[in-house]
């Protein structure tokens, strides 16, 4: 655990109580059950706000704490530790881009209503199945009054009820040049949303935009140069995930020691048996390592350190492989019992995946590194 | 370092002394070179070399927190960190090492007698008298409690018989801290914690040859050999717990935290030694895009590791109640230490497997022993097994199977 601040470590506590009392693993499966299409529980959402979550990395003088990424990772891995389904996440990483290239006047339009939850926002990037920022082919053409906008962008995350949408879109060129991001209102003319039943049952929609009209001063930076603030962005999403997923695994693991140490068979508990402690040994051990890079991940990111790239892609490489270990074992261990939809095991299984997948899995982190390390 | 060390004028004046001496007693000629390991190896230091062990012995400032009383420093960790500073900056190595440092000094300080103490302990600071270690036997290596070496009580000695293996340096050992066996009908109460001078008539020492060619360690045969009763230390059969705190010091030193693991061989970083072994892509990529991955997962790793160590040490610096993050250390560096060591004879190819002689770079010979003599670090100091054991239970909580 990195060594916390007093403000640091009452947010943390306060996070662990509220997930626990208000928001178990029952209010997830609740919702999911539920046929809530959203993907969050509104009630939650704004107890969330209201107790300043959302204004985590938002500066003072927009309404926020300004506490930074250290902090907010906190929060998310206690919300992971539950399974709490909430657009906090993906209005952080909008928020994130906001910050750092928004105009001063669309910070004082967006930040405050983010930072009083009464807007959630998200990032539309991926246009495929897989994360791949620098294939942005929804296109952005000048008009008369600012940008002309056609395209999709799939699986965006809470797409279906976000406010505010910054769409990655090409303006010219290929690759890494040419890209521009826009802040396209979640109820513009021209925009289909359609929400997604993903396995993890929270909102994922697929974005349509046909001749979206918006304005010049909806750019986000400058035109064309986009793709480094897009990048910046995206690392800081990739840490943040990385926390929650942090926390859902080290609850897997937790829940499954315990069974370990319950389940009873040919007369004693099962995890007297060498061959499950070894294994229970190498997650735990993998935990470890783990948690050490996601925080450096997050500490880099508030100390604005020239690592933040190669740590982001260690932390979402090493959380992917974490998660995936860990979500199986914990069906594994528990045997029969963990296959059945009564249990936890499938609910954490089913959202490791689908976070493992988000902005960029394990090979597309180790590529990423390895190109990051010049080899 | 905090606000608060940088503003404290005793620490300050103890900065200003060290450095000082240092500049008057550290010979240049040592910049960067660690003399402390050869001891061990049965070199005998000469020169400038010698020198600085001796200086260093008789200042106590190589083990800079043992009591002054017995020869050590007498420093404060605040001053300790200050000295180890002070000695980083102007590239000066600790000269006083050995398996008297790093094991068995701490434990003789917890648990020796006073007349022991003051026997033992000064040769340890000057590194002048050699200490090996007397614990595995043919059929107790990880069930080390199964050890039989026997001293039997004969009144004012215990008479000494039985067989000790992997002794590291013993050839080379002026004693050896041994655990024998003084009770038949317990397992690990019947156990003793002996000092043993290697010196002894019926102490007879044959090095063992490994895979790598070399031979650190050694087989140690005792024939009669007469122990004075006043050599054993804590109390008669209370030599487990002794032995067990000692292997906690052990473990700290091996494969976690010392700053070795991940190393074997070459110096030189993996991804430096593929751009030389292996082909490239116009992109500057590793061409082989397989080991690409895997030496890629295998960096990533070590970076993970070494983030971790700096997180070790960020929370005991802080008053955070000690994590279970140290239990994991040896078998993740030693993983890792292994990996390099056959990722690198892998990049090398046929260059990477040559034993001596023409056709191989000394780096690449240095390589292919490193890669055999690394086999060792997941079985000593309790290997790989033993260790998940220990985090199995120990941390975990999970119980021994009946």
């Amino acid at each position: 655990m990195a060594v916390l601040n007093e403000e640091q470590t009452m947010l943390r506590d306060a996070a662990k109580a509220w997930v626990s009392e208000k928001s178990p693993v029952t209010a997830f499966r609740k919702m999911r059950d539920g046929g809530n299409e959203d993907g969050f529980d509104k009630a939650a959402w704004k107890e969330i706000a209201e107790m300043g979550w959302t204004g985590i990395i938002i500066p003072e003088e927009f309404g926020g704490s300004g506490l930074g990424y250290l902090t907010l990772g906190l929060v998310l891995e206690e919300m992971g530790r539950t399974l709490t389904a909430s657009p906090l996440l993906s209005t952080a990483v909008a928020t994130t881009a906001l910050l750092l290239a928004g105009s001063e006047a669309l910070k004082q339009e967006w930040l405050p209503k983010i930072a009083e939850g009464k807007a959630i926002a998200t990032l539309a990037v991926d246009e495929g199945p897989h994360h791949a920022p620098e294939k942005i082919a929804l296109t952005a053409k000048k008009s008369s009054s600012g940008y002309t906008l056609s395209g999709k962008k799939v699986f965006v995350q809470d797409g279906g009820a976000a406010d505010l949408l910054i769409v990655a879109a090409r303006t010219s060129g290929k690759g890494k040049t040419g890209v521009t991001l826009f802040l396209v209102p979640g109820n513009a003319e021209g925009l289909t949303r359609t929400k997604l039943k993903s396995v993890d049952s929270r909102g994922i929609a697929n974005l349509e935009l046909k001749d979206v009209e918006v304005r010049a001063s909806a750019v986000l930076g400058s035109a064309d140069n986009g793709f480094d603030v897009l990048d910046a962005t995206l690392d800081r999403a990739r840490a943040a995930l990385a926390a929650e997923m942090l926390g859902a695994a080290a609850q897997e693991f937790e829940t499954t020691l315990d069974y370990l140490k319950t389940r009873v068979q040919f007369g004693q508990a099962i995890g007297t048996f060498q061959a499950l402690q070894h294994r229970a040994a190498k997650m735990f051990t993998d935990l470890e390592l783990t948690r050490s890079c996601v925080e450096a991940a997050l500490s880099a990111i508030d100390r604005n350190a020239n690592d933040i790239p190669a740590l982001c892609s260690l932390a979402k490489a090493k959380v992917s492989e974490l998660a995936h270990l860990v979500s199986n074992e914990m069906v594994q261990m528990h045997g029969g019992i963990g296959m059945t939809d009564a249990h936890d095991s499938g609910l954490y299984l089913k959202r490791a995946r689908v976070a493992e997948a988000s902005f960029g899995g394990a090979s597309f982190h180790r590529d990423r590194y390895a190109s990051l390390m010049g080899y | 370092m905090s606000a608060a060390e940088k503003l404290d004028p005793e620490l300050e004046s103890f900065r200003t002394q060290a450095r000082a001496w240092l500049a008057a007693n550290f010979p240049p000629s040592l910049k960067d070179k660690d003399v402390s390991m050869t001891a061990m190896a049965g070199v005998t230091l000469t020169g400038d070399a010698k020198l600085w062990q001796e200086r260093m012995g008789a200042k106590g400032w190589g083990t800079p927190t043992y009591p002054k009383q017995y020869g050590g420093g007498g420093l404060t960790p605040a001053q300790t960190k200050i000295l180890q500073a002070e000695m980083a900056r102007i590239g000066a190595k600790n000269p006083i090492g050995g398996m008297g440092v790093m094991m068995f000094g701490p434990t003789l300080l917890e648990y020796g007698n006073e007349e022991q103490k003051a026997r033992h302990v000064p040769g340890i600071v000057t590194a002048k008298v050699r200490w090996c270690q007397g614990y595995s036997e043919p059929g107790a290596g990880s069930d080390l409690a199964a050890l039989r070496t026997q001293a039997v009580d004969k009144g004012d000695h215990y008479l000494v018989n039985g067989q000790k293996v992997w002794t590291s340096g013993a050839q080379f050992a002026d004693w050896c801290f041994c655990l024998v066996r003084t009770d038949n009908t317990k397992k690990h109460e019947g156990i003793s914690f002996l000092l043993i001078d290697m010196k002894s008539p019926g102490i007879e020492v044959r090095p063992i040859k490994l895979i790598s060619g070399h031979s650190p360690f050694c087989e140690t045969f005792f024939t009669d050999v007469k122990v004075p009763k006043e050599n054993l230390m804590g109390p008669l059969n209370g030599g487990w717990t002794i032995g067990k705190r000692l292997l906690q010091f052990e473990r700290a030193g091996l494969g976690g935290g010392g700053g070795s693991a991940g190393r074997g061989g070459s110096a030189a970083s993996l991804e430096e030694v593929a751009r030389k072994y292996v082909a490239i892509d116009e992109k500057g990529r590793i061409a082989d895009f397989d080991l690409r991955a895997r030496l890629t997962e295998h960096l990533m790793s070590a970076k993970a590791f070494a983030l971790t160590i700096q997180r070790a040490q960020a929370e005991a610096k802080s008053n955070m109640s000690p994590s279970a993050t140290t239990s994991i250390m040896k078998n993740a560096g030693s993983k890792l230490q292994q990996e390099r060591a056959e990722l690198l004879l892998e990049i090398m190819g046929h260059q990477g497997l040559g034993w001596e002689g023409e056709g191989f770079a000394r780096d690449e010979l240095e390589s292919t022993r490193a890669w055999l003599g690394g086999k060792a670090v997941t079985i000593y100091g309790g290997t790989y097994e033993i260790q998940h054991n220990i985090i199995a239970k120990r941390i975990l909580g999970l119980l021994d199977h009946q």
